[in-house]
This record gives C-alpha cells, sequence and structure tokens, in this order.
C-alpha cells in the first residue's frame, strides 16, 4: 500500500540517532513542562523554538523535537492532577475528578499507571487515526461552520451538570460563574471593551491557565493550611507499583474515551480541554454506577485518553491545511514558516520526508512516553511522601513562576491570588471548581462561535438550526439528556442512591 | 561531547528562561501570543540579528499579549521608556489600533524604529465560487449589500475590515455599514470557512494564506499592492482593475520614547544592515513579505502620516466618531 510506504519511509527518517535522541529528549522534557502547573504544551513549545535554531536543526527534526514535547506535554499534565489535584494544563482538569480521589485512597500508582496506558492508548489511536485518514477527515472537518460549532459548546454545556458529584445546581451554577467570567476583555468580533474597568490588563480576559492554576494549586494549598490547623494531613504515598487488574479496568474506557477526543481533535475550533470534556461525561453516562467522582479507574482513563486522541487529532488540520487546532500547533506552524516550508495544502505532496518522519516519529514518541513513564510512577508517588512542609511551598512557588512565565506580567499573579481565593471559598461551600474552569474555558470560544453565526446571517437566530450538522449534534444532545434522566430516575428507585440525591 | 555540550546550553537557556536573567542584552516584545505575526517578527529577526552577529548573544523574544498590542504598549511607555536594549514588534495593525484610540497613548508617545517588509492584502473567493472578478464583486455588493458574506482575521473595524471597506467604496458601494463582516483567528481558518461554504469572501494578508493560493483552493480577486508582487505576478492588483487602492500591512519595530538618539541611531543602523542581507532578503521572501525598508526620521514620519491617514478612515468609514 501507498500510505505504507510512505511511512515506512517516514521510519527511515524518524529512525536517524538525531531525531531518535530528540524524541526521547522531547518526551522527557515534554513530561516535566506538562507536570508543572501553569507551564503547559504552548510554553513547552516556545521554549525549545530558540533551542532548535540554536542547534540548526532541520525542519524535519525541529518539528520532531516539538511534536515529541507536545505529546509528552500532554501524558505530564495528568500526573500533578493526580498527586497533588492540581492540574497541569487545561485538558487534564477532568483528571482530577476521578484521579485525585484514587490518589486519596492510596492508589496513587494505579491512577498514574491507568492514566499512562489511556494516554498511550488515546495517542496511538489518533497517530493511526492520522496515518490513514488525514486528508479525508481534513476535508469534511472544514464544512463545520460557526453554528455547528456553537452547537457542539451547547453539547457540551448540556452535559456539564452531571460531571461532578455534587449538587447538579452547584455545578450549573459554578459554569454559569465560569461563562460570566469569560465574557470580561476585548469582545473579539467589535473590539469594545467589557468589564475592563479601564485597566488594559483586562483587554484579553483571563487567562484559563491562570484561573485554572489560581484555583486548583493555591485553594489546594489554602485547604491545606487550614486541614493543618485541625489536624489532618496529606494524602498517603500508598503503593509504589500498579496493580495490573486495575490497569485493565480502564482499557474499554480508554478506547471509548480516544474516539470522541481523535474527533475533538480533527475539528480546529474544538481542541483538547472539549475532547476531554467529551469524554469523562459520555463515559460517566455509560458506566457510572455511583463510583464516579470517587476514584473510578474509568475516570481517569477516558478523560486522558480524549485528551492525548485530540492532541493527535489537532495535527490533521495543521498538516493538511495549515490551520491550527489549538494554541500549541499555531506556535509549530510558525515555526514551519520560519524555516521556509509553506504549510497548506500542498505539504503532503511538497514535504513528504518532513509529514511521514514527524507521523512515524509519533508512534516512536508514543511508545517512549509509556517506557518513560510507567517506570517513574514509583518516583513520582514519592511526591507525596515529601514532607508537607517542603513540598507545599514548592507548589506556590512553581505556580507563580509557570504563571509569570506565561504572561510576564505582575498583574496576572494578582489575578491568580484572586483565583486562588475564589477556589477556596467555593470549595468551603461545597462548588466543584471544574465547571468554573469549563465555564471559563468553553464559553469564550462557544460565544465567539455564536457571534460569527450571527455575523453571517445578519443577527438571524434561525442560522443556528438551519445547519443539518447542527441539527444532528443537539439530536445527540437531546438524546443524552434524556437518558441521563432516565438513568437518574431508575437509580434513585435503589435505596443506597438515596444518600446521593440529584446525582 | 557534542550532545552533553548542547544538554549544557539546553539547560543553561531553560534556567535563563525560568529565571528571566536581566543581564540578556537585546529583548523583543512580541505584543501577542506565540504564533502570530508580531511573534514571528521577533523571532526572525531576532534570530537573524544574531546569526549575522549584529548583537550579542541570542535575543530575548517576549510574548507580552493583550489588547492587540495596548498592554505591550503601556508596559513600554510606564516601565521601559529609556530602555535602549528593547524592540517592539509592530504593524500597520497597530497603527489602526493607535488611530482609534484603543492604545494608552497616541504614536508621538514612541520612536518608530524602523519597517522591514510589509505583507500584502488579498480579496479571494473559493475556487467555486461565481463571483469570477473584482468588477463582478464589487457589482454585487452594490446591487446588494449583504449578498456576500465576507471575512478576516481582524475583528469589525481591524485592518482586513478596513482594506475592504475601502475597495468597495472605490468601488461605489453606498451602504457599507451593511456588508456583513465574520471575524476568524486567522487568514487560513477564514479561507477553510470559506472552502466549507460558510461565508463568501476573505480579505487578509497574502502571506497567511499563501498555501491556498498555490494548491489552487482559491481564486484571488485583487492583491492591494502597487505593483504585482514578486512571487505571484499573475495576480492581479486591484489598480490594474481600475480602484485606486492598496493595502500594505508593514512589519516593523518602535523603541520607547525616551530611548537616547545614540541607542535609537544604533537601532536603526542595526536593522538597516539587516534588512539589506541576503538572509532576510530570503526570509521575508519566503514568508510572503515584500522586502522595504524605511527607517529613522523617514519611518517615524510615515507612521504619523499612516496614523492621520488611518483615523481619518476610520471616521469616514464610521468604525470611530
Amino acid at each position: 500500500m501507498d500510505i505504507l510506504s510512505l511511512l515506512w519511509d517516514g521510519f527511515a527518517v524518524a529512525a536517524l540517532p538525531i531525531n531518535l535522541v530528540l524524541i526521547v529528549a522531547g518526551c522527557f522534557a515534554g513530561t516535566l513542562i506538562g507536570a508543572l502547573p501553569g507551564l503547559g504544551p504552548v510554553n513547552g513549545v516556545a521554549i525549545l523554538i530558540p533551542l532548535t535554531f540554536a542547534f540548526g536543526l532541520d525542519a524535519t527534526s525541529s518539528m520532531i523535537l516539538l511534536s515529541a514535547v507536545y505529546y509528552g506535554c500532554m501524558y505530564g499534565g495528568r500526573i500533578s492532577a493526580i498527586l497533588l489535584n492540581i492540574p497541569g494544563d487545561e485538558p487534564a482538569i477532568m483528571t482530577t475528578l476521578d484521579g485525585y480521589p484514587m490518589a486519596r485512597k492510596g492508589q496513587a500508582a494505579d491512577a498514574l499507571a491507568i492514566s499512562g496506558v489511556a494516554s498511550f492508548i488515546g495517542a496511538t489511536l489518533a497517530t493511526i487515526g492520522l496515518t490513514l485518514f488525514a486528508p479525508m477527515l481534513a476535508k469534511a472537518a472544514i464544512y463545520f461552520g460557526p453554528a455547528d460549532y456553537f452547537a457542539l459548546y451547547v453539547m457540551a454545556f448540556a452535559t456539564i451538570g452531571g460531571i461532578s458529584g455534587s449538587d447538579p445546581r452547584k455545578t450549573l451554577l459554578a459554569a454559569l460563574l465560569g461563562l460570566m467570567l469569560g465574557t470580561v476583555g476585548l469582545d473579539p468580533s467589535t473590539g469594545v471593551a467589557r468589564y475592563t474597568f479601564g485597566s488594559f490588563n483586562l483587554y484579553d480576559g483571563f487567562d484559563p491557565i491562570v484561573a485554572l492554576v489560581g484555583l486548583f494549586a493555591l485553594s489546594e494549598i489554602l485547604f491545606f493550611l487550614e486541614e493543618k490547623a485541625h489536624g489532618g494531613g496529606l494524602v498517603p504515598p500508598g503503593r509504589v507499583f500498579p496493580r495490573l487488574t486495575r490497569v485493565k479496568e480502564g482499557i474499554g474506557a480508554s478506547l471509548r474515551g480516544s474516539v470522541i477526543g481523535f474527533i475533538a481533535g480533527i475539528l480546529p475550533g474544538a481542541g483538547a480541554s472539549l475532547g476531554a470534556v467529551m469524554s469523562y461525561s459520555f463515559e460517566k453516562r455509560l458506566s457510572d454506577k455511583g463510583t464516579f467522582g470517587d476514584g473510578d479507574p474509568r475516570g481517569v482513563a477516558a478523560p486522558e485518553a480524549g485528551n492525548n486522541a485530540a492532541s493527535g487529532g489537532a495535527l490533521i488540520p495543521m498538516l493538511t491545511l495549515g490551520v491550527p487546532g489549538s494554541g500549541t500547533t499555531a506556535v509549530m506552524l510558525a515555526m514551519l514558516i520560519s524555516l521556509n516550508i509553506q504549510p497548506g495544502p500542498l505539504l503532503f505532496e511538497r514535504s513528504p520526508d518532513l509529514v511521514w518522519g514527524l507521523v512515524a516519529a509519533l508512534y516512536l514518541a508514543n511508545f517512549v512516553l509509556l517506557i518513560l513513564n510507567l517506570p517513574l510512577i514509583g518516583l513520582f508517588t514519592r511526591v507525596l511522601g515529601l514532607p508537607a512542609w517542603g513540598l507545599m511551598p514548592l507548589v506556590v512557588a512553581i505556580s507563580y513562576l509557570g504563571v509569570y512565565a506565561i504572561t510576564h506580567a505582575a498583574f496576572d499573579l494578582l489575578v491568580m491570588v484572586g483565583f486562588g481565593i475564589l477556589g477556596f471559598v467555593l470549595r468551603k461551600l461545597d462548588f466543584s471548581l471544574v465547571p468554573v474552569v469549563l465555564g471559563l474555558l468553553l464559553g469564550m470560544d462557544m460565544e465567539n462561535n455564536l457571534r460569527r453565526a450571527l455575523s453571517i446571517s445578519g443577527g438571524d437566530f434561525t442560522i443556528l438550526l438551519q445547519s443539518p450538522i447542527a441539527n444532528v449534534i443537539y439530536l445527540l444532545t437531546a438524546g443524552f439528556l434524556v437518558l441521563s434522566l432516565w438513568l437518574s430516575r431508575r437509580g434513585s428507585a435503589i435505596p443506597s442512591r438515596l444518600e446521593t440525591p440529584g446525582d | 561531547m557534542i550532545l552533553k555540550l548542547s544538554g549544557l546550553r539546553a539547560a543553561g537557556l531553560g534556567a535563563a528562561m525560568l529565571f528571566a536573567v536581566p543581564a540578556m542584552a537585546a529583548e523583543c516584545i512580541a505584543p501577542a501570543d506565540p504564533g502570530g505575526g508580531w511573534d514571528f517578527t521577533c523571532r526572525e529577526v531576532g534570530r537573524l540579528l544574531s546569526a549575522e552577529g549584529l548583537v550579542e548573544g541570542n535575543v530575548q523574544v517576549t510574548n507580552m499579549p493583550g489588547g492587540v498590542g495596548a498592554v505591550a504598549f503601556a508596559n513600554v511607555a510606564g516601565k521601559r521608556a529609556d530602555d535602549g536594549d528593547l524592540l517592539v514588534a509592530t504593524s500597520t495593525v497597530g497603527i489602526t489600533q493607535i488611530a482609534q484610540g484603543k492604545y494608552p497613548g497616541g504614536v508621538d508617545q514612541m520612536r518608530w524604529l524602523a519597517m522591514l517588509g510589509a505583507d500584502v492584502g488579498v480579496i479571494a473567493v473559493a475556487k467555486d465560487s461565481d463571483i469570477q472578478t473584482l468588477d463582478d464583486l464589487l457589482g454585487r455588493l452594490k446591487a446588494d449589500p449583504t449578498s456576500v458574506v465576507t471575512s478576516g482575521s481582524s475583528g469589525a473595524g481591524g485592518w482586513d475590515h478596513i482594506r475592504l471597506l475601502l475597495l468597495a467604496e472605490a468601488g461605489g458601494v453606498e451602504a457599507l455599514e451593511q456588508i456583513r463582516w465574520v471575524q476568524f483567528d486567522g487568514g487560513s481558518p477564514a479561507v477553510t470557512q470559506m472552502m466549507g461554504g460558510q461565508v463568501g469572501l476573505v480579505s487578509t494578508d497574502l502571506g497567511e494564506i499563501k498555501g491556498f493560493v498555490e494548491s489552487g483552493d482559491i481564486r484571488v480577486l485583487a492583491v492591494l499592492s502597487d505593483e504585482p508582487i514578486s512571487a505571484f505576478p499573475d495576480l492581479p492588483t486591484a489598480k490594474s482593475q481600475g480602484y485606486e487602492v492598496t493595502g500594505y500591512n508593514w512589519r516593523g519595530f518602535y523603541t520607547g520614547g525616551g530611548v537616547s538618539d545614540d541607542d535609537y541611531n544604533a537601532w536603526v543602523e542595526k536593522l538597516k544592515t539587516l534588512y539589506d542581507s541576503a538572509a532576510w532578503q530570503e526570509t521575508a521572501r519566503a514568508s510572503g513579505l515584500e522586502p522595504i525598508w524605511r527607517g529613522g526620521d523617514e519611518f517615524n514620519d510615515y507612521v504619523a502620516e499612516q496614523n492621520e491617514q488611518m483615523a481619518n478612515i476610520s471616521r469616514e468609514i464610521g468604525v470611530i466618531q
């Protein structure tokens, strides 16, 4: 087959010693960058670009390095999410929902192994999808218009009510709070400033990653201080080695999550966070027996597979159309241009070495990440064994550094502290923080697409219902809601479920 | 051995990144997130400045996104007005913002160093669109301004939008405010949405959508330059079709208003040397820029003049009062 021979040539490129070294180095650096709160793939990739110039790497080697970092970050984001309840990057927020409860039960090693394997499955399936169907999928993705993206975000928000264990009304309220915070800043379609109170620092609104670090990391520290005052303790390190049986429990969820995440990744307007949210909500509806949110392995596997598959999927519009599916791919595209490679529809024809070398490198990177991550589990879980007087200040320091490294603005440190206090108060009131971040993160894109659709129609709202794709999505959403209503009614008939009403 | 050395260098760079060592010689602020045009300007020029030996060591690129450049402008005006080691990337887009009063200050607050090249505006439709020529397009818009949905990478009132409206005005379209405008996050997302049939036309920089011109997925109705451009000599200019409209998006730099004449002149000289180098000419062309030089006082005057023009246009088409 043609693709196979191209891929074989690709492996010949990827297996050059220099490229192998870059893959391993990139995976390792990416895992670390992903695990540090605040620093995510966008920064990781941007930091490394000057290095690729300094070493005089060619375009293919540079792309291999950056992609390895990108994949590595997606693996790494989950580590702090599981161990400390602090997501390393945006897509990892969903992993806190079940990953951290597992760690609290002393199953940190299991959770890390499950998420590592799930990441591997998600990324590998996405890479296979990329190999076989890239040009075809890209052609389909261009028919997704603003009204269809809007429908997709409606679907995501419709399923948010069920994602966290607490009262669904509080979940919706938290999502609403996030949506409101998302309206701060310049209105992208007209440039009018909203709720900025004349401060230029608020012109770009609240950066989701800054909000995320504040809400999760700082509120966690505040909580710890309070618990410590009352004699509480840290998460127990538990077993050092994962159990294979637990890992197996996540395989099915990983496969389902991969498919959903991959689809979200291909659509340039969706992305890894949406992929993780959808994978988690779907899995919860499908398999929840009251254990989700309480440390269910499937609740760790689904979103991890989802966000890794989405990252692989996002490379499709990048390589076939030159359209960035995420901030990270935008940086990678910019680097290609500066290396005299013109991204766009002709990239596959003109630079087959680069494209197929990259694809082959992704397969290798996945194996490297799996091999790198599993033995490191023991090391990671030992982090929990560190004394709190050392660990907690370190988390604070890393949070401040990470946020400052992104924006170079002291103002954002204040924003982070503000979000930390907000997070503490919300958690005291038994609100889940995940919907707040999702509201902020997805709300902006949802609004942009709504505004675009209305610009096209000249303000006529019926455009939202005119696209067949959007209608299919609305039907799926309705079906999903009816199904969950039915399931919860059936569930509430069981006596033991009465303890958690409205779940 | 080499690997070990590069490892050390990597560690050094990483540490420098984390702790932002103040001893760095030259710094370029890109007032946007990584990946955009201003980021590209900083990274490319920074890379070439050190490759050509014009600055010592690397040029540190700092991303300072916010308010289409307003945050960086405020930061430089307030805290680093006399920092002689600083470059800030900007373009016609930035001047448009200043002219519309969206920055905390006017063009006279900064010292404008030089422009090194310019991207050229294009008006394009999908290859299967039934709009064949610029005359055809303007005829339709004249008859019914809502008949073609237009789009680009700036918001309403941004440079992509203004360029299109200037052309529409030259074509005799009267109800300019009725033309529908959709903002996307860049030229290539706008083009793919056009290929999917969501919008009818894209107005943006040629450099952003060069790949689609080469692949033949889009039909360019007009490029907004004085002369046909060197990379695509076959694309018709608006001028050659009887519409006196040009729409360049130059790329250049400013520095703080308090920078000494010595530092200012030294930067202008370095940038001129860079501009004349073969490496820049090649890099610029490869990324779809026409190399054009304006530097020093000449550039300062040019910016002031463009600022005035832009304010007039914005008033004329109703973007500002």
